[in-house]
């Protein structure tokens, strides 16, 4: 039940943004993220945004994963 | 899609699969406490990629699952009042109750909806002024910071027919629980990634502390999983016990504020039982004084006897980690998802339900 997704922003509207979530278009209420910004990613839950998703850090961790032998 | 196809890459998967091997003098308990990794461990088959010597143990993390009897029997009177509306996420509505579930009330008339966001029950509540809406707030820290903020928007609106009946449920107490329990030996926490991005990494440090127990937050795609296996694995062999974040992409020491914030606005914490691990102390939360308008309990006040659960379900059991589902008398042989006899099987994260579809 704590399943959430990683979603685009295309539009934001006060706390409301329209997201291409896994290529539907869906509306999120953005009020729990700081200073999201159209293009960014977020993880919806249950029509909320919960949290930003750092792309520079999901690099990091994919190199990391990368370099382990 | 981003963030998810790049975390499922089988070669990487297979290295970090060969680091794990290295720790074949480890025999190791490890407990993945949230529903949603139980899925994507058996959905993945990560179980038959792992060397024998390291046991993964479903946890307490699906909120229907650990949802109890008493709790479920009150959704269900609820359910019963013509005045009603009934709004639910959908695992609730199959989860036999006592004498029914809110699936039988609704084939006898009762309106039961279910839907996708808490904000949708708002909505029903505003186009149905003449009926009581109530949501089944049902879920761990994800979950209640939305449901907090769509109680504060009905007190804004002054929308005066929405309640919420919460059951709501705090992971560190549980987790707590399990660590001081004699009952198992677990040896290393995955704990939940999204109950982390609100609480943060600093919510477990207790528990490594006080039960040197390590904590990995891990993320849920396949390469997350396994990585976090193996940084618990590389804590144990070095004898350390601390929380280290996986799942760093999204999940920060401090959590997300904002959240905890319309948490603590809006719900106090209060002893709750558990399904299988009983009332545990400062696990749950209710609403605040400020906001009894919008309880449901006590507007309504439903009246149910004490719950009985069957007593050959060992849903419990399977909750505490101490039981497989295919100790179950009832597993397989009478209780499957079509026919559910306990939540563990009903809800698509329940353990019994993923050993079903997967095991």
């Amino acid at each position: 039940m704590c399943l959430a997704i990683p979603a685009k922003i295309l539009k934001i509207e006060d706390n409301l943004a329209q997201v291409d979530m896994a290529g539907v278009r869906r509306q999120a209420d953005v009020r729990m993220v700081n200073n999201v910004r159209v293009g960014e990613y977020v993880l919806i839950h249950a029509g909320f945004a919960i949290e930003k998703i750092g792309e520079k850090e999901a690099e990091e961790t994919l190199k990391l994963l990368r370099e382990m032998a | 899609m981003k963030f998810v196809d790049e975390f499922r890459d089988r070669t990487i998967a297979e290295r970090i699969i060969k680091k794990i091997e290295r720790f074949d003098s480890l025999k190791v308990n490890l407990m993945e406490v949230c529903g949603t990794h139980t899925m994507v461990i058996f959905k993945q088959g990560l179980k038959g990629m792992l060397p024998k010597n390291v046991n993964l143990l479903s946890g307490p993390g699906c909120p229907v699952c650990v949802t109890s009897q008493e709790d479920i029997d009150k959704a269900i009177e609820l359910a019963r009042d013509r005045r009603m509306i009934i709004t639910t996420f959908g695992d609730m509505v199959r989860v036999p109750g006592t004498n029914s579930s809110l699936e039988k009330e609704k084939a006898n008339g009762a309106d039961v909806r279910i839907i996708y966001s808490p904000s949708e029950a708002l909505r029903i509540a505003r186009e149905n002024p003449d009926k009581k809406v109530v949501f089944l707030a049902i879920g761990f820290e994800t979950t209640s910071p939305l449901i907090a903020a769509s109680v504060m928007d009905a007190q804004k609106e002054k929308i005066d027919n929405f309640f919420i009946f919460s059951t709501h449920k705090l992971i560190p107490p549980a987790m707590e629980a399990l660590s001081k329990s004699k009952e198992l030996n677990i040896e290393g926490f995955i704990c939940p990634g999204h109950v982390s991005v609100t609480i943060g990494s600093d919510a477990y440090r207790f528990i490594a502390q006080k039960y040197n127990v390590p904590c990995v937050i891990g993320g849920f795609e396949a390469l997350d999983v396994l990585q976090s296996i193996y940084m618990l694995l590389r804590q144990i062999k070095e004898n350390r016990a601390e929380v280290e974040i996986e799942y760093f992409r999204a999940v920060h020491p401090q959590g997300n504020i904002i959240a905890q914030q319309l948490i603590s606005e809006v719900f106090e914490v209060t002893d709750v039982r558990w399904r299988g691990l009983g009332i545990i102390p400062r696990s749950g939360l209710r609403l605040r004084k400020k906001f009894y308008d919008y309880d449901a309990e006590r507007e309504f006040q439903p009246k149910v006897k004490k719950g009985k659960e069957n007593p050959d379900c060992a849903c419990g059991q399977v909750l505490r980690g101490v039981k497989k589902p295919t100790q179950c008398k009832l597993y397989k042989r009478i209780c499957t998802p079509e026919n559910p006899y306990g939540p563990c099987m009903v809800s698509s994260e329940g353990t019994c339900a993923a050993y079903y579809k997967y095991g």
